[in-house]
């Protein structure tokens, strides 16, 4: 018991130093970026931080962006908790979208909003779940390398889709401009009232706390999680390591597929350009900013969120680009393998690369 | 129709040597140790600063060298993350590509319409005329015999010489290497930096030769099609320019089916391709790979190494 919390007060700390070293870490390379770019990185910083935080609709804008990715993040969090590299979140959150699109515009529209709202949600779950499956599959019956698999589907999941809203979704009614039609209005997330926050958040929190508990509490999440910290020993005490590969990474697809779905049905309301954003990829910085805690990934994706709004206060102030704030999040990562490094406290981390690499 | 295979294998052996490049650094990298996830990213930094360098001096050797130096630079992030501190070899490789796309999508805004010098064709006096052959490898720009040039090369400096077998050592077996005096840290960290510069060129050869120009995220994922050809492989680099002479063979077939009009496969499963195509030739090279039961890939890739227990 004793040691037990005294492992849970080192993991707090560990986690507030690593976090505080790659946020510092952070800060300093975008300040060098700043003032390359000729403007003052104290004012910018002030500028970032009013952009973000500083009224009812930075806030929730800041809540729109951190809805995908800390789904995207407990993604990737998830497979990795048993040593499975899930890089296929932009895939699998195209093809959730794609799905719930799909589902709702041409196999259900007419259905009442009590029915085909929780439909397509779970229809947008599944599509993420089954494109993450096949490097499951692979996987486990060819030894093929997930992380390459599941990224190489990324891009055929985005030229899929966007053969559809070019070719046979196309909106016949809109203009030429590619993209489908516009979903029944019965299929759309609520909104928080006054800002373009949706459900996809409550969502997100929801099934952060339900995979906190899942993975700790429960005889699943103790398999997975032993068979990430020993593979060896998992299998040697009878787990079906393969079986687990299918549930999980199918689990981890869903969670990136309602991701989409949440996007597609909450913000945008139709498939076009510009809906594959990176939240997938930056689903991965928040999975390993957060140390693969769902909670600790929930804190990790609201920063990251807040990061994103800055960055669109420093184009609109500073007329700097907001794509800075891509830079900015890398650097984040950057900053969090330092931290790792540099506390020489990343042994958990240093076996699980190698299982993981190739 | 031998004019039009003719064309085909041109376009197919163009189109291959942006991987081929990518994929031979990679190689040299993961010979000795290092894992680098980052080759989408240095591709992508390389593609734009040889082309912001060509954009103003309009001088291309200039150009594809300031690409080199670029994926090197970029190559270097990565060494010093895990030779330098140890650090997860996969999350710092997603790290450098996530950076890399950040990093020259933002600074090559001002440079997507923009004009630079193009690497002209260099046909081989002689050889050009060869029936078939002559059109498809003598009938090319100067990247492209480097790249050729640059396969048999590195293969006969990672089996034949004592910095190969160095390398070799510091892939194998890190601690028995380091015993026996091999400097394995500092053979990691430039093997690392080759991969970056040869990522870096590869780029560069997007940008000046093959589709000449900027465009964010114009590497496409050949940076990822590389690593799949260095597992493809079996980390041989003579096997690497077969892999990636099928890449550009899928490549030519999308121009051909194109240019021809013909709907024999519909344009977007031809985009689709070459993606699911590579995942197939991965299953391949593990099939054929536990077939034959030999062990393939360096015995410590992606496992830091330091003299601490």
């Amino acid at each position: 018991m004793s040691l037990g919390s005294r492992g849970r007060t080192a993991f707090a700390s560990g986690a507030v130093l690593s976090t505080s070293l790659a946020l510092f870490f952070a800060l300093a390379v975008g300040a060098i970026m700043f003032a390359c770019l000729g403007a003052d990185p104290l004012r910018a910083y002030a500028v970032m931080a009013r952009g973000a935080l500083c009224s009812g609709y930075a806030l929730g804008e800041l809540l729109v962006k951190a809805a995908p990715l800390i789904l995207t993040g407990l993604a990737v969090a998830l497979a990795r908790t048993m040593l499975l590299w899930n890089i296929g979140c932009e895939g699998q959150f195209v093809m959730g979208a794609t799905a719930s699109a799909g589902f709702a515009l041409y196999l259900a529209p007419d259905w009442p909003a009590a029915a085909l709202l929780p439909a397509t949600v779970l229809v947008g779950a599944a599509g993420g779940a089954l494109w993450a499956l096949i490097p499951a599959g692979l996987k486990n019956r060819f030894r093929v390398s997930e992380i390459l698999s599941s990224l190489l589907l990324n891009y055929v999941a985005i030229l899929y889709m966007e053969h559809l809203y070019y070719g046979p979704w196309r909106n016949p009614q809109g203009f030429g401009f590619p993209g489908t039609a516009t979903l029944p209005q019965a299929a759309w997330l609520p909104t928080l009232p006054g800002s373009r926050a949706h459900l996809g958040l409550v969502l997100g929190l929801g099934l952060a706390a339900a995979l906190f508990v899942a993975l700790r509490r429960t005889r699943w999440g103790y398999e997975v999680r032993v068979m990430g910290l020993a593979p060896k020993a998992a299998a040697y005490a009878g787990m079906n390591l393969p079986r687990q590969t299918l549930t999980v990474m199918a689990l981890s697809g869903a969670l990136a597929g309602l991701a989409g779905m949440g996007e597609v049905c909450g913000v945008q309301h139709l498939l076009q350009d510009g809906l594959a954003q990176g939240y997938g990829y930056q689903g991965i910085i928040a999975a390993f900013l957060g140390r693969l805690n769902p909670l600790g990934v929930v804190l990790a994706a609201l920063l990251l969120a807040a990061v994103m709004v800055g960055g669109q206060g420093l184009q609109v102030e500073l007329g700097l680009p907001s794509s800075i704030s891509v830079i900015l999040t890398a650097a984040l990562l950057f900053g969090f393998l330092a931290a790792e490094g540099l506390k020489g406290l990343g042994p958990a981390l240093k076996t699980r690369a190698a299982q993981g690499g190739g | 129709m031998p004019g039009d295979l003719a064309i085909v294998a041109q376009i197919a052996v163009k189109s291959s040597v942006a991987v081929l490049f990518a994929a031979l650094g990679e190689l040299v990298a993961e010979k000795s140790g290092v894992l680098n996830l980052g080759v989408e990213g240095m591709m992508l930094v390389g593609a734009l600063a040889g082309f912001a360098v060509g954009a103003q001096t309009q001088d291309p050797v200039l150009a594809a060298g300031a690409g080199m130096a670029a994926g090197g630079a970029m190559a270097m992030i990565h060494a010093a993350f895990t030779v330098g501190l140890g650090a997860d070899q996969v999350v710092s490789g997603l790290s450098l590509t996530i950076l890399g796309a950040g990093l020259s999508g933002f600074l090559g805004r001002p440079l997507v319409n923009a004009s630079g010098p193009v690497f002209e064709t260099l046909a081989l006096p002689g050889l050009k005329d060869l029936p078939f052959l002559g059109p498809a490898l003598f009938s090319q720009n100067v990247l492209v015999y480097l790249a050729f040039l640059l396969t048999p090369l590195i293969w006969f400096a990672l089996l034949r010489t004592r910095l190969g077998l160095m390398i070799r050592a510091s892939g194998e077996d890190a601690i028995s290497a380091d015993a026996s005096g091999v400097p394995v840290r500092a053979i990691r960290f430039g093997c690392t930096v080759f991969g970056g510069l040869l990522a870096g060129l590869g780029g560069s050869y997007l940008s000046l030769a093959y589709t000449p120009g900027w465009k964010e995220g114009m590497t496409a994922g050949q940076g990822w099609i590389a690593i799949a050809m260095v597992v493809f492989s079996t980390w041989n680099p003579l096997l690497a320019l077969a892999g990636a002479l099928m890449f550009g063979w899928l490549t030519a077939l999308q121009f051909y089916f194109q240019a021809t009009g013909s709907e024999l496969i519909p344009p977007s499963v031809l985009r689709m391709l070459p993606y699911v195509l590579t995942i197939a030739v991965l299953v391949l090279a593990n099939r054929t790979g536990m077939l034959k039961g030999r062990a393939k890939a360096p015995a410590n890739l992606g496992l830091p190494f330091s003299r601490e227990p």
